[in-house]
């Protein structure tokens, strides 16, 4: 079995592991990583979504072995400990979320958006999320939310500049 | 046009804002959301337990067949494979899936068992099952699973099913109609004998497939002979009944939780055969056992919704007063009925008269049986089939009459000083205000500017056309009076527990029998419990979901958590007061009488500065040392609600719809949605509800369909083929509310968990026909793709002539409800 070293939400793991077997899997049965749900098996859904290197991945597209030498940030992995990440405290203050099983894909999805765009429109926000379906909220509170983590994003990176 | 509802009095109903103190009103932030946000969450497939082993289901790939042999000699060989079962090995113990809802005395049930004995009758049923040490090992196994199929013919169309003669699902029941039920009020014929208008349709509801974003799992633990199980379900309490009475492992050997659920709208408002299954397996195996679906599994196997042929008739007098409606419904049930699937489409059998007044009234509903997944509860249940039929006839009528459509529904609706008013189908609506919810939908819309949009597009002959859609529906909720449920034929009544304890330290625990899945009970009802004991909100915990915390309930759907359980919830805190006043008065040595409960502290009338808080007096009843005469020392209070009558929230929908006319596309421009839910606990959840049922029926109207071909074949297996929209393609709701408080109810609430559903899918299609009118056009099937609206456009073209030429009357009626020409 081929061996992996990965580090997930600032922890390195070294497995080895079956070479067919789903970062998504691995990340939920092997590191106890649950807070990465699976909502479908043909990448539709973005349920899984993670952070590879920064960027956005569907965790149940990804092989574990693809993810060997890479850094992984999951939904466990967001905030500091203490506070949550400015795109976790938006989703709660603008209710941009139900039952939350898409939440933790849809937050991740939302930072890599932000990533390419800090301040999206709410038709950018709506085609950047296309790939994360979501089946209680409608969508709306989510635009609101990203918009609102676009605005505090921004304003305390520009603190941060002037504090510099 | 926005004249039109001159008697109504918009400020009167008016949603309040609520006073600075109160809880109730309130847009708090959801305490659930800590978890969630931060994927600290516990969905069924996240438990492990030690010794946990790993099921897979072996579906059946073909829609009817006999089973032959099955050889799961190899699969048992495999590396890693603890057991094998097929449907033969479980029969004595497996027994026959419940269905609680006989709705005739002579309706055909036949036998459900969990995994398929000797036939299988739709694509994804069970025909054995593998158990092994880890997901992969499990799902591997399944294909060394030798199943011999003898095909027998598959019955895919429900109007060919109930032709004589034809083939069957079940052989030995010598028919595919499951029951035929009636309903009659008035004098339908008479209504309709020379009648001035008649209108007639046949519409068809497309089968759904619900798409929670959590897949089913469960987990099912034995120990000795006591079982924990663990499901993805809306209903633990009912499944624990349930699966005891299908097991014979007695009631109070037996827990079930519902940790946290991702999502239902209906669809885990079951008994499912997987639940069954994994209790039985961990009994035989003394191991615990866990399953989790896969999406494409689930398409097949979890129960569909909606699939309805419906043959309307609607008389009316000329100047669009209704005399009368006729209903005739097919409702595919699939292969079996499964715990609800035969009352489904009968919930509509009340609702098809929506908010009108009529002379006469006939429904009659044949459940039909296919080769296809059994259908059951779906966000609506039956409810959004029967608005459907109604609001689209009433943009039939109007364009008859060359009415607009809005004013015919004011001709017909229940004035808002009628109420209570007693309809055809034989419900009391308690209150409502339908004028006052349209005038405010017509303003929020610019109605009479999109009017004059369209009728410019119209002159222009643009081949962007625009139409308006118009939906003024109405609801049932709280489900339900028992009385009724019984005079169903429901096998159970429909009221509601809860239980509030104070703890020593003056904290509450709230204990609820609804079990939230995503609504925000945790908040709404913390939000209660603050306002009627007067403590602060950060100070009350709800607790649900798992039968050995919350021993009693009838669960969460139908959107009645808050119409049943949070009144059952205000009942308990009135309780608890009369409790903590007895004592209160003991404390203060006062008479009773003289006590007066507010903000949290019972006070002595006319004695200043005299005063016990209830925290005060519930460490007291805990110390016991000086209790009045006979008093037990516990404030601590429960209660049942049944309540006395549905609640029946409505509302005014209006969309506009862009339809191209060369590519058929449908562009939503605009969706306006006016609500009366009542009083309102939270404004946030509630316009979270409303937005996510927009979505759905929405969805129901555009985008999706579970499609089988001639064989019994599901075809949209994956959501690759199955299409939930996504967020590009949704438009932005206007959402706002009138109020006109439930009378039935202390909290005056009405619920509105289906409310975006039910009012959407005939806005959404009302507004594409409407764009299409002039081409002739008078109805799109659903979903209305674009390739659907073409070949409406097509077809009718050749009746008609196009805009801007000089029109002449289609296939429709002409051009009624182009201008509002009344
Ligand atoms: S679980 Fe990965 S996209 Fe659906
Ligand atoms: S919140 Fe339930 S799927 Fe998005």
């Amino acid at each position: 079995m081929p061996r992996v070293s990965v580090e997930v939400d600032g922890v390195r793991y070294d497995d080895d592991v079956e070479p067919r077997l789903l970062l998504a899997h691995y990340l939920r049965d092997r590191l106890g990583k649950v807070g990465t749900p699976i909502g479908c098996d043909t990448s539709n859904c973005g349920a899984c979504t993670v952070l590879m290197d920064g960027l956005s991945v569907k965790s149940c597209s990804v092989l574990a072995v693809q993810a060997d030498g890479h850094e992984i940030t999951t939904i466990e992995g967001l905030g500091d400990g203490r506070n949550l990440h400015p795109m976790q405290r938006a989703f709660h203050e603008e209710h941009a979320l139900q039952c939350g099983y898409c939440t933790p894909g849809m937050i991740m999805a939302s930072l890599d958006l932000l990533r390419e765009n800090a301040d999206p429109s709410d038709e950018e926000i709506r085609a950047g999320l296309e790939g994360n379906l979501c089946r209680c909220t409608g969508y709306q509170n989510i635009v609101r939310a990203v918009r609102r983590a676009a605005n505090d994003m921004r304003q305390s990176d520009q603190a941060e500049e002037a504090h510099r | 046009m926005s004249e039109i509802a001159p008697e109504a009095v918009a400020e009167q109903v008016t949603p309040g804002t609520p006073d600075a103190k109160s809880e109730v009103g309130r847009a708090r932030r959801r305490t659930e959301d800590a978890r969630l946000i931060t994927g600290r969450t516990t969905w069924t497939d996240n438990i492990q337990l030690p010794g946990l082993l790993h099921v897979a289901f072996l579906r059946s790939p073909i829609s009817h067949a006999r089973i032959g042999r099955i050889d799961a000699e190899a699969a048992r060989a495999r590396p890693g494979v603890i057991a094998v079962f097929t449907g033969a090995d479980l029969a004595d113990e497996q027994g026959s899936l419940p269905c609680a809802w006989p709705v005739t005395d002579d309706m055909v049930l036949p036998d459900h068992p969990p995994i398929a004995v000797d036939e299988v009758r739709y694509v994804g049923e069970p025909v054995a099952v593998v158990v092994a040490r880890d997901r992969y090992a499990a799902v591997d196994a399944l294909e060394a699973v030798d199943v011999d199929y003898e095909p027998l013919p598959a019955v895919v169309d429900m109007e060919r099913a109930v032709e004589e003669g034809a083939d069957l699902v079940h052989a030995d029941k010598g028919t595919n109609k499951s029951y035929t039920w009636v309903f009659e009020a008035g004098e339908p014929d008479a209504a309709f004998r020379d009648a001035p208008v008649v209108i007639e349709r046949r519409y068809v509801q497309q089968r759904l497939i619900p798409t929670a974003m959590e897949p089913r799992a469960v987990v099912c633990s034995a120990v000795g002979d006591e079982y924990t199980l663990w499901s993805a379900t809306q209903i633990p309490h009912i499944l624990r009944l349930m699966l005891a009475t299908v097991t014979g492992i007695p009631e109070h050997r037996l827990r079930v939780v519902a940790p946290d659920v991702g999502g239902g709208f209906g669809s885990k408002l079951q008994v499912y055969g997987e639940e069954v299954v994994c209790l039985l397996l961990a009994r035989r195996l003394g191991r615990p056992v866990k399953w989790t679906e896969s999406r494409s599994e689930g398409n097949m196997a979890v129960h569909h919704g909606r699939d309805q042929i419906q043959r309307l008739s609607l008389a009316a007098d000329r100047d669009g007063r209704i005399r009368g409606l006729k209903v005739d419904l097919l409702a595919d049930m699939g292969a079996y009925l499964m715990l609800v699937t035969p009352g489904v489409p009968l919930l509509g059998a009340f609702m098809f008269n929506g908010i009108y007044k009529m002379d006469a009234y006939s429904f009659t509903c044949t459940g039909v049986f296919t080769n296809k997944t059994p259908t059951d509860a779906y966000r609506g249940a039956g409810r959004p089939e029967a608005t459907f039929g109604i609001e689209r006839l009433m943009d039939e009528l109007a364009n008859e009459l060359g009415l607009d459509p809005i004013e015919v529904r004011r001709r017909n609706w229940i004035r808002h000083e009628e109420f209570p008013y007693d309809t055809i189908s034989g419900l009391t609506y308690d209150s409502g205000n339908y004028e006052a919810a349209t005038e405010k939908a017509l303003r929020l819309f610019e109605y009479d500017k999109l009017r004059a949009e369209q009728a410019d597009r119209r002159d222009r002959g643009d081949p962007v056309q625009l139409g308006i859609g118009v939906s003024t529906f109405t609801e049932m909720c709280g489900l339900a009076p028992s009385r009724v449920l019984g005079s169903l034929s429901y096998g159970a009544g429909g009221w509601e527990h809860a239980s509030v304890r104070v703890l020593p330290s003056g904290k509450v625990e709230v204990v609820t029998g609804s079990s939230a899945h995503g609504q925000g009970h945790e908040t709404a009802w913390a939000q209660i419990a603050a306002d009627r004991l007067g403590v602060p909100f950060e100070d009350v915990r709800v607790l649900h979901g798992d039968t050995s915390v919350s021993p009693k309930g009838m669960d969460t759907y139908g959107s009645r958590s808050l119409a049943v359980g949070g009144v059952a919830l205000f009942n308990a805190c009135d309780k608890v007061i009369d409790k903590a006043r007895r004592m209160a008065a003991h404390l203060l040595e006062a008479d009773e009488g003289d006590i007066e409960f507010s903000g949290g502290s019972f006070a002595v009338k006319g004695v200043p500065g005299q005063a016990r808080t209830l925290q005060e007096v519930a460490l007291a009843a805990f110390a016991a040392h000086d209790l009045p005469e006979g008093f037990e020392p516990s404030l601590d209070s429960e209660a049942t609600h049944d309540p006395e009558n549905f609640s029946f929230p409505h509302g005014t929908h209006l969309c506009a719809a862009e339809v191209d006319t060369e590519t058929g596309f449908v562009k939503l421009r605009s969706y306006v949605a006016v609500d009366d839910v009542g009083k309102v606990v939270n404004p946030l959840i509630v316009e979270g509800q409303v937005h996510g049922g927009l979505a759905q029926g929405i969805a129901q109207a555009l985008y999706e369909e579970a499609v089988y071909d001639d064989d019994g074949n599901l075809t949209t297996t994956t959501m690759a083929d199955y299409l939930v929209p996504s967020a590009a393609d949704l438009p932005t709701f206007t959402t706002d509310r009138t109020e006109t408080p439930a009378t039935t109810n202390p909290l005056g609430v009405k619920g509105v968990g289906e409310a975006g559903t039910i009012a959407s899918t005939p806005a959404v299609v009302n507004a594409i026909v409407d764009a299409l009118r002039p081409y002739g056009v008078d109805d799109v099937p659903m979903p209305c793709t674009p390739e659907r609206v073409w070949r409406a456009l097509t077809e009718a073209r050749r009746g008609a002539a196009p805009p801007g030429g000089s029109p002449e009357p289609g296939a429709g009626g002409g051009l009624g409800s182009a201008g509002g020409a009344a």
